[in-house]
């Protein structure tokens, strides 16, 4: 817990440093002529108030720990499969504008349902067969936003042609 | 009277066969998400906001209050039968709602958590009449000063009463504030917090992104992390002979239910407190103030209908500045809030001027989604019952894919989906550090508006930064939020001295 609460804390100085870089592109201070601060300012010194605050979290964790610093960060049963959840999403969105969104999310639900959720083949497949059916008529055919395709564009043309 | 003329044309808007279906189904939506354990109101009611698109705004909006009202009478069905609070506002039901479970009264626990709800509601809902009009014409008054000295104030409510460190929660606020400046300057209009170039960054980080998020796939981690074993649903069953019961034994509550309701309400007002600790205190005022203290906490039906009337009250409570004021009461209303912005009506005072069916059609559906609410909620009591089997992961598989089209469809942009699954990973890793996210997500959303407010006042009066104290209305509300601020400081000095002066006895 104690290495974590300060990794996290030295994480947030950095990122504040960094949205400082970013900020300085543009004017910080005062501007005279037309009064009030100019455009950097407020993300600039915003980001100098998150950045001394983190660093009083790791002046505070190395001057007085708390009594449950001890307690791991990370349950070793738990974090694994939080981790696996976590890649398996990145891998979908990955695959999202090459295999299209249909593809994708078929294979993330087979994935979740059947490998970590080990549940039958029968509910696994009326999830993963009833999932792109519902999105495809909700987002498709009665909002009109087009979800990426991706390779599998032209299987859909004779859909379009259906329903629009 | 003439709030009631307007209220009887909001009925017009709001009983329209359109609006009266969306109501009812966003009600059952609300009580299943929010019989859910893991998922609350603002889960269901980020991951909910994409779909809306469906319906015009004005129905969208009504829908999205309907779920967050639904969601409150839900938290208490899964403190019955599970044991885990359905969401962080229904931890107080648990306390007694799972004891009488446990006795066989779950039936009756869960017709109390209703019938209280329903009071909380709709004495909330009369004070949301009564209150609403003075305060947006108070609102009216408000220049950019005043705005800037109101968004101050509801940030400090959070370091002087959020009850999180303090530390974290100033980061968490500069953060949203932060991430809220990315894209074009706001005056000037010059790119900046352009991130590694990516042009996804020029239209500004949406608050929608953040949310489902932070609420949708870091909810998902971090419930796929604290449920390991499916829980144990306790059956429920329900005869009419235990309905008239229950509805006796609610009729010697009255005083504990208006207490709760009064408290919710006005405890939710304010965005950094809210429905949680209002229904936490609304427990602790009924136990303190029986007859018998002894027999809370085994089962007393006194012990759920305290803290299900304050925390309904204190969801309409908290419309009630977003509403008027522009300022959301809690992270729900704070979504929203963005939701309203996106759809061009912006709230405050002028809505009221500008849109009045709008805003009398949203204040008479909450009437309507109250009586849609108990009457669904005790018919579909067998429906939960058998929806709470439902195993963790296929839920969690669906509310990741919805996060992932929901995410896509607003923008069309892949950008804002990478963006949410990054906000999600990081959401769950500050969570679990007891980072508090409430104030992240209120930052973000009310982020524009405090850097406009703050730069419009500094060049009208040619950089005078005196300005903002020398108006009386936004001198008060920067002294209050001062006030906020040095609250800990002193708490912590005080619990100082206590110390020194302990020590010396040992």
């Amino acid at each position: 817990m104690l290495t974590a609460d300060r990794v996290i804390a030295l994480s947030i100085v950095g990122l504040s440093v960094y949205f400082m870089l970013h900020a300085l592109a543009l004017p910080i201070g005062w501007e005279g002529s037309t009064g009030g601060p100019g455009g950097g300012a407020f993300p600039f010194w915003l980001s100098l108030v998150m950045a001394l605050c983190a660093g009083g979290i790791l002046l505070r964790s190395v001057q007085a720990p708390r009594e449950n610093s001890e307690a791991p960060f990370f349950d070793p049963d738990t974090v694994r499969a939080v981790a696996a959840v976590a890649v398996a999403l990145a891998v979908t969105i990955a695959l999202i504008p090459l295999a299209g969104a249909y593809v994708a999310i078929i294979l993330f639900l087979i994935w979740y349902l059947r490998v970590f959720g080990r549940h039958s083949w029968t509910l696994t497949l009326i999830l993963t067969a009833s999932t792109p059916v519902f999105l495809f008529l909700f987002f498709e055919v009665t909002l009109k936003i087009l979800l990426p395709k991706g390779w599998t564009e032209p299987l859909f043309l004779p859909l379009y042609a259906t329903f629009f | 009277m003439e709030m009631l003329s307007l209220l009887a044309d909001g009925f017009a808007t709001s009983l329209s066969p359109l609006n009266l279906a969306i109501v009812i189904l966003g009600v059952t939506a609300g009580l299943f998400i929010g019989a859910m354990p893991g998922l609350g109101s603002v889960n269901g009611v980020a991951i909910v906001l994409p779909l809306t698109f469906i319906v015009p705004p004005s129905s969208a909006i009504i829908l999205l209050a309907a779920i967050y009202y639904g969601a409150m009478y839900g938290g208490a069905v899964s403190s019955v039968l599970l044991g885990i609070p359905g969401a962080s506002t229904a931890v107080a039901t648990t306390f007694d709602g799972r004891p009488m479970a446990q006795r066989g009264k779950a039936g009756l626990a869960l017709i109390a958590a209703a019938v209280a709800s329903f009071v909380g509601g709709t004495i909330s809902v009369v004070l949301f009449t009564i209150f609403a009009v003075p305060l947006a014409d108070l609102a009216l008054a408000f220049g950019p000063a005043e705005e800037f000295a109101l968004v101050l104030l509801a940030f400090t409510t959070f370091v002087g009463l959020g009850g999180d460190d303090i530390l974290k929660t100033i980061i968490m606020i500069c953060l949203g504030l932060v991430l809220s400046t990315v894209g074009l300057d706001l005056i000037s209009g010059q790119p900046r917090l352009i991130f590694g170039d990516l042009p996804g960054f020029y239209s500004g980080i949406s608050f929608l992104v953040l949310a489902i998020g932070v609420y949708g796939v870091g909810e998902v981690l971090h419930t796929i992390e604290t449920s390991k074993s499916a829980p144990q649903v306790t059956p429920a069953k329900l005869t009419f002979r235990e309905f008239g019961d229950g509805l006796r034994q609610m009729n010697r509550l009255w005083k504990t239910m208006s207490v709760g309701s009064f408290l919710g309400f006005f405890v939710g007002m304010l965005p950094a407190a809210g429905a949680t600790p209002a229904s936490l205190m609304a427990y602790g005022i009924a136990k303190t103030t029986s007859k018998r203290p002894e027999t809370f906490g085994t089962g007393n039906i006194e012990g759920v209908a305290a803290p299900e009337t304050a925390n309904n009250a204190a969801s309409t409570g908290s419309l009630l500045p977003m509403l008027t004021l522009g300022i959301p009461g809690s992270p729900t209303t704070a979504l929203l809030l963005g939701g309203m912005v996106m759809w061009g009506l912006m709230p405050g005072p002028m809505l009221f001027i500008e849109q009045p069916d709008f805003v009398w059609g949203l204040i008479s559906s909450l009437y309507t989604a109250n009586f849609a609410a108990v009457a669904i909620n005790i018919a579909l009591i067998p429906l939960f019952v058998w929806a709470l089997r439902m195993p963790f992961t296929v839920l969690c598989a669906m509310v990741l894919v919805l996060c992932i089209v929901g995410g896509f469809a607003p923008s069309q942009k892949m950008h804002d989906v990478w963006l949410i699954a990054g906000f999600g990973v990081a959401g769950y890793l500050l969570r679990k550090a007891d980072y508090p996210l409430a104030p992240l997500v209120l930052a973000l959303v009310l982020g524009p508006l405090m850097e406009k407010s703050f730069r419009q006042t500094l060049i009208a009066e040619q950089g005078n930064l005196l300005a903002f104290v020398e108006r009386p209305l936004s001198g008060t509300f920067i002294a209050l939020a001062a006030l906020f601020f040095v609250l800990p400081l002193l708490k912590h000095v005080r619990g100082k001295e206590k110390k020194q002066v302990v020590t010396p006895a040992e």
